[in-house]
């Protein structure tokens, strides 16, 4: 198992109700799962803590059975990479692109070919005259390939996807999650996919769960035969909780 | 009536790639038309432009013709009564449009005090009367803007908009970022205005496909299709038009084309801009085709060109 979250539980601050209310789930190597629920049901906020920007007020996260306590340590920070709903805000706007994208070389300390880099870049479908270019200049589609390009420099084994194709046009965003099932096939990287759009998960991930007030209320797992299939079982316990 | 005749927006010198390239189009009175594209297609800046909106760097050029008068040159005074009284805005982003530090009876009374003089407290009940039209509660008045949820930013930006009962009213991605739910709640925002043209940008085609009764697509900066919303989704003509359909989720995620490098480089605003995506690609593509006319729909492609 990659990732276990148990009874995860977030508040900010005393008195104030859970926004996540007691939740548990699994991710697996090389698995794509969804959350999917509507605006302010809290979405975001587990993947938010899964990728260490903030603690969780109750619960536990073990990665590789090893419980994870923020902040996480150098190496695990990699390993768990988050892509934003925003592609515009992810880049430095006073940065060329190109000096954004070798960041991750500088973290890992390894030197930065440019031939190899542009190679890699085409990849993503990022070419030299894009990474040339201030964050502005491109569109919504291109920045968000190149935010992923980035994360996967980092070697990740876990990307969580918050919402990565809802500010993009429909070709831009069948491209974009036809790369990741390419990348996840080469790789192995699991997806904790976050999302509000029913038919996208359903296409795209291995298991659903449906957020709702901070709780799952409903989950669908993958059966043979490619179909979706509720699963009470894991909805029951769930509420039960 | 508001009708654009080969509207042209670039920024900088000349020889720079056009934001906006020769759009023509013709809106009818309490017509709903969408355009659509991806981001950076000039949707927006199109709206920004026939506004007057944009920074002194723009250079525009072409005409927008509404009730009978260009307004593209009008001096700034003239435009500030047009915005507002003539033609209302609901800019992008369902939560920027709003001032943090204001309520949002102040915000959404605002428009009334300015154009007609109204007191704050006149304006203010004009606007919860409005409120209750689309589904808001009166006590949305009294509250700041971080305290709403997206859908209700969204629509008390509506309400802002149609304060002043303006004919024509402009709508900028109303739905970018809002959930299912939130979404449906705009489409009927949408269905009670009755009486007001309405002019939206959106990418998000299952919106458009709610909301709209006629679809312009934009691609780099010019119009690719123009059809009736029905004709648009039962066959869409353009080659980018079928990729978008084809792309949704429920047809597949289909991906008939590859990635292209940046728009504004080289040639590309040069020929046909889809040439270097589309799977239809010819030689003869490498000139710019006319908007060619198909029965009472408009298409930017020489596959077209026989028909027309």
């Amino acid at each position: 198992m990659l990732i276990e979250v148990e009874n995860l539980r977030k508040r900010y601050g005393r008195g104030t109700p859970y926004v996540i209310d007691g939740v548990s789930f699994s991710i697996e190597c090389g698995e794509t799962v969804g959350i999917m629920g509507e605006s302010g049901s809290g979405k975001s906020t587990i993947g938010q803590i899964l990728a260490g920007l903030y603690p969780a007020t109750g619960g536990s996260i073990r990665f590789r059975g090893k419980e994870l306590k923020i902040p996480y340590k150098k190496e695990l920070r990699s390993k768990i990479q988050i892509l934003f709903q925003h592609p515009e805000v992810s880049f430095n706007p006073r940065m060329k692109l190109e000096e954004s994208l070798c960041e991750p070389y500088l973290l890992k300390k390894k030197p930065c070919d440019r031939t190899e880099f542009l190679s890699y870049m085409k990849r993503f479908g990022i070419y030299e005259e894009h990474v040339k270019r201030y964050p502005a200049e491109l569109s919504g589609g291109e920045l968000q390939r190149m935010a992923l390009a980035r994360a996967m420099l980092m070697e990740p084994e876990c990307l969580i996807l918050d919402e990565p194709t809802s500010m993009l046009d429909m070709v831009s965003q069948a491209q974009m999650i036809r790369l990741l099932e390419q990348l996840q096939a080469e790789t192995g990287v699991a997806y904790l996919f976050i999302s509000h759009d029913r038919e996208l998960c359903r296409k795209f991930c291995s298991r659903i769960h449906q957020l709702e007030q901070g709780r799952f209320t409903q989950t669908w797992t993958r059966a043979a035969g490619n179909e979706l299939q509720k699963d009470l079982q894991a909805a029951g316990n769930e509420l039960q909780k | 009536m508001l009708e654009l005749c080969d509207l042209t927006v670039r920024f900088g010198k000349e020889g720079s790639a056009n934001a906006v390239e020769e759009i023509s189009l013709k809106i009818e009175d309490r017509e709903k038309v969408f355009l659509i594209g991806e981001t950076g297609s000039g949707k927006s800046v199109l709206l920004m432009a026939i506004l007057g909106m944009l920074p002194d760097s723009a250079v525009i050029t072409g005409r927008a013709v509404l009730d009978g008068r260009d307004i593209l040159n009008l001096p700034e005074k003239e435009m500030r009564r047009i915005r507002g009284t003539k033609i209302a805005y609901i800019p992008q982003g369902s939560g920027e449009g709003m001032n943090p530090l204001l309520r949002a009876g102040y915000q959404i009374g605002e428009p009334r005090v300015i154009h007609q003089k109204e007191r704050m407290a006149q304006a203010i009940r004009a606007a919860a009367g409005q409120l209750e039209r689309f589904g808001l509660k009166k006590e949305v008045l009294r509250q700041y803007p971080h305290t709403l949820s997206g859908g209700m930013k969204q629509r008390s930006l509506i309400v802002m908009g149609v304060m002043e009962q303006a004919p024509v009213l402009f709508a900028d991605e109303p739905t970018k970022g809002l959930d299912p739910a939130r979404i449906l709640q705009i489409v009927d925002c949408f269905a009670k205005l009755k009486e007001q043209t309405l002019l939206c940008v959106t990418h998000d085609l299952r919106f458009a496909q709610a909301a709209a009764e006629k679809i312009c697509v934009l691609y780099a900066s010019q119009a690719v299709e123009y059809s009736e919303k029905e004709e648009f989704f039962k066959k869409p003509l353009h080659p980018y038009s079928q990729a978008i359909l084809q792309a949704l989720p429920e047809n597949g995620l289909q991906v008939s084309e590859g990635f292209a490098p940046p728009r504004e480089d080289a040639d590309a605003q040069k020929g046909c801009h889809y040439r270097r995506r589309c799977r239809f690609c010819s030689e003869k593509c490498e000139e710019k085709p006319p908007m060619f006319e198909v029965g009472t729909r408009k298409v930017r492609c020489w596959l077209y060109a026989h028909r027309s």
